[in-house]
Order: structure tokens, then C-alpha cells, then sequence
């Protein structure tokens, strides 16, 4: 038990010993109380931040701006029931001289099926990510410093050549399955991606891949 | 050498260090809490690998899962002033007291119309407060709330932040506050169509940028070569 008892610094048993009682405090009950709080505070506290997951969303476009055609593009639907599909490429409602009638192909969102986003994505993005992958491997080296390392991160991603991820949803799809979809764009570091209205006659096509409603 | 035999009795342990320690873990705890009050609703955010530490300067848009907006805002001077402005605009006439009592609250979610009768509320009524419909949103009559409370918020927030600045500036003390942020806090469970709406309320307010709120995903692999 804590306690505290007088010690009688300086005296060496000229005295008597009448006044040996100690003068214990039974600490018990402070301590208790003082766990107990501890405890409470303990179990209360929140330490952790929520983390959040920054996005731009695109201006509108002036009404009288012309949309460039965009080459290198991949459209992704979300549909209800956490169903994705995609398609490459501009939309073509019909056969035509440049290419086939638009087609969409089935994409999930597990890790390792035949139709897995992931690898889906992985595989698109290979070039981009094995050049990032090789900048890595030099920033970890030191070879570069780290604001090189960040700018050249960044052309990379920026780069042309790299397809460009539009993200449609339609009226059942849930807000998780947007951020799963941007999530793993992330993860296979897509540097441009950025979420579009739908169109009619994608609608058109997702129900007749789906069936209505 | 021979044991000592014990002298009857417990024996003495010196808890001190022990006590001490408790008392300073339970002084730290104390000093570092900070109570919150109940949010009108709880939403359940999906997981991400973002990392990005929500702002402790923010204006949060929080969307349940029957697509109900509600508002708040992290500052309140800030929130105190946009609910001056707010009432201003729609003539609804609030005391000082139930601004100040307002600057307390979490976010909210009623009718600027009910908001008096809300304010007025003890805490434990105001989860049944039954006119808890969410924050207007609508896009074709003028009476998008949400909107407004945004544009009013974000201006005073900005407003309160530049003035902070400039008396950090004055007094020659250090700055740390950010420039206020605009959060979305979805349950996985909403659908997109309703994020869409707030998201176009903010796009029409020409404001682009946001923090998506998200739990954070446990081990995220960041390219895996492997696979």
C-alpha cells in the first residue's frame, strides 16, 4: 500500500519511542478513483481523424465550347447491384466508318476473377506504372530529390499517351461503388480520371445489358 | 545466507511510480478530450486508401442514406455569422441567445424555417425533432437552401480565417489555421444520384474541390508487382 510515513529524519534513538505510530494515508480510495477516470478517459478519446480522399470535379463547359474528342479514353458505368462495365473509345450508337456499334464489357470489383477491375486497370496502366515504379526505385536510391521526384511523378501522369478514365454512374449505382472505382484508379496510379454525366444512349445500353431496373 | 522469514502482515509495496503515472496519464487524457455531441444522424463512409487528414478547418455536407443533406460547419464564429446571414435572407428572425446556442450544434439537417423550434430543443428531443428532413435542395424553385447556407458559409468561413490571419500578423504569432475546405460525407450506402445534387449545388457555386470522406482501408497495396 502507498504510504507515508515520518521517517523522523535527524534522530538517532536519543528519544523514546512513544511516537512511532506512523501517520499512514490509506490511498486506496484516490487511486481508485483515479483509474477509474482513466479508464473513462481512455475509452472516450478519439484520436484517429477521419481521412477523406480529395477530388476535383470539372467546371462546366460553356454552352457554346465544342467537347474535343477524346482518343485515348475509357468510359466506366456503374450500374445498380455493384455491377461495372466499360467500354474504350469514343460512343458509337451504330457501326461506322471510323469503328464498331459501342459494346460494353463486364468489369467486378474482386481481386483476382478473369474480369477484375484491378487487373483490368494494372494492365492498362502498365507502361505509366513501370516508369513510376523505375522513378521510385531512383528517389529511393537518392539518385533524385524529392521535388524532382514529385514533378517528374506528376508529367508522367499527365502524359498523352495515357488513357484518360471517364466515371459515369447511373440512377441506382451507390456512392461506395464511386469510391471504389476512384480508389482503384488510385491504386494503379491513373493520373486522369474525372466523373461525367451519363449520357441517353448509355443508359440505353446499360439497360439492355442489365435489363430494366 | 538463510532466508528472512517474513514478518507477519502484507508486505509493504511502494506504489508511487504507479500512482504517479496513473495521474498523468488521467491529466493528459482530460486535457486532450474534446466532447462532441451527437451528430444528427451517423453515416458509415466507405474505406479508401486516402490519406489525406480531414481539415480541421472545414464545411461539411454530410448525406445519409435516404439521400437527407445536412450542414455544418467546424468554425463557429463562422457559424454563427452564416446563420445571422441565413436569416436575414429568408426573414426568419433568431434571438442572440439561440445564435450562440446554434454555434454549439453539430451539423444540422431541419428547414431554416423549423430552425428556431430545433435550437429550442433539449438535446435528447432533437433526434426525434420529427420535421428532420434534411436541408432543402431544390434546384428548380428558389429555395435551395443548401446552397445558400454553402455560399453564406463559405464566404464567412473564409471571412473569419482571413481575420485570424491578419491578428496572427499584427500580434506576430505564429499562423497554423488552413484555408477553410469543403468535405462530403457519404454512407456507402447512399446512392450517387443524391451526391450528384450537392455535388452540382457546389459546381454551381463554382466550387470544384472537396474532401470525400472515407474510413481508412486496411492494407492498401499500392501497386503489387506480384499480381
Amino acid at each position: 500500500m502507498a504510504e507515508i510515513s515520518d521517517s523522523g529524519g535527524g534522530h538517532k534513538g536519543g528519544k523514546k519511542r512513544a511516537k512511532k505510530q506512523s501517520t499512514r494515508i490509506d490511498m486506496t480510495p484516490m487511486v481508485d478513483l483515479a483509474f477509474l477516470l482513466l479508464t473513462f478517459f481512455v475509452l472516450t478519446a478519439t484520436f484517429s481523424k477521419p481521412k477523406s480522399m480529395e477530388l476535383t470535379f470539372p467546371a462546366p463547359l460553356p454552352p457554346d465550347q465544342k467537347v474535343d474528342e477524346i482518343k485515348k479514353g475509357i468510359t466506366i458505368l456503374l450500374s445498380k447491384e455493384n455491377r461495372i462495365f466499360y467500354y474504350e473509345g469514343q460512343f458509337r450508337a451504330a457501326d461506322d466508318d471510323k469503328g464498331k456499334k459501342t459494346s460494353l464489357s463486364e468489369l467486378d470489383f474482386s481481386q483476382d476473377s478473369k474480369i477484375s477491375l484491378h487487373k483490368y486497370l494494372l494492365e492498362k496502366n502498365k507502361p505509366m506504372q513501370d516508369q513510376i515504379k523505375e522513378l521510385d526505385a531512383k528517389h529511393k536510391k537518392n539518385l533524385i530529390q524529392d521535388s524532382t521526384f514529385n514533378r517528374l511523378v506528376k508529367e508522367r501522369k499527365a502524359n498523352k499517351e495515357s488513357f484518360t478514365f471517364l466515371i459515369k454512374t447511373d440512377d441506382k449505382a451507390t456512392y461506395k461503388n464511386v469510391i471504389d472505382v476512384i480508389d482503384e484508379l488510385n491504386i494503379n496510379v491513373v493520373g486522369k480520371y474525372v466523373m461525367v454525366d451519363i449520357l441517353k444512349p448509355e443508359i440505353d445500353l446499360l439497360i439492355e445489358k442489365i435489363g430494366s431496373n | 545466507m538463510s532466508k528472512k522469514p517474513s514478518k507477519g502482515g502484507a508486505p509493504a509495496l511502494d506504489m508511487t511510480p504507479m500512482v504517479d503515472l496513473a495521474f498523468l496519464l488521467v491529466t493528459f487524457f482530460m486535457l486532450t478530450a474534446s466532447f462532441r455531441m451527437a451528430e444528427p444522424v451517423v453515416v458509415d463512409p466507405p474505406s479508401s486508401i486516402g490519406q489525406v487528414d480531414l481539415p480541421d478547418n472545414h464545411i461539411m455536407v454530410t448525406i445519409d442514406d435516404k439521400g437527407r443533406a445536412f450542414f455544418g460547419i467546424s468554425n463557429s464564429t463562422a457559424k454563427m455569422n452564416a446563420l445571422r446571414e441565413m436569416g436575414k435572407r429568408y426573414n426568419v428572425n433568431f434571438t442572440e441567445a439561440q445564435i450562440i446556442k446554434f454555434s454549439g450544434l453539430p451539423s444540422i439537417g431541419v428547414d431554416l424555417k423549423d430552425l428556431p423550434k430545433y435550437i429550442d430543443l433539449k438535446e435528447d428531443d432533437r433526434k426525434n425533432f420529427q420535421p428532420q428532413k434534411g436541408i432543402p435542395i431544390d434546384t428548380i424553385t428558389p429555395n435551395n437552401q443548401l446552397k445558400d447556407w454553402i455560399s453564406l458559409g463559405g464566404t464567412e468561413a473564409v471571412r473569419t480565417f482571413e481575420a485570424a490571419k491578419i491578428k496572427a500578423k499584427e500580434s506576430n504569432s505564429e499562423f497554423k489555421s488552413e484555408k477553410p475546405r469543403f468535405a462530403i460525407k457519404c454512407a456507402s450506402t447512399t446512392k450517387y444520384i443524391y451526391v450528384k445534387e450537392v455535388i452540382k449545388t457546389f459546381t454551381d457555386l463554382k466550387l470544384y474541390q472537396f474532401n470525400l470522406i472515407t474510413t481508412l482501408e486496411g492494407g492498401g497495396t499500392v501497386i503489387d508487382p506480384s499480381k
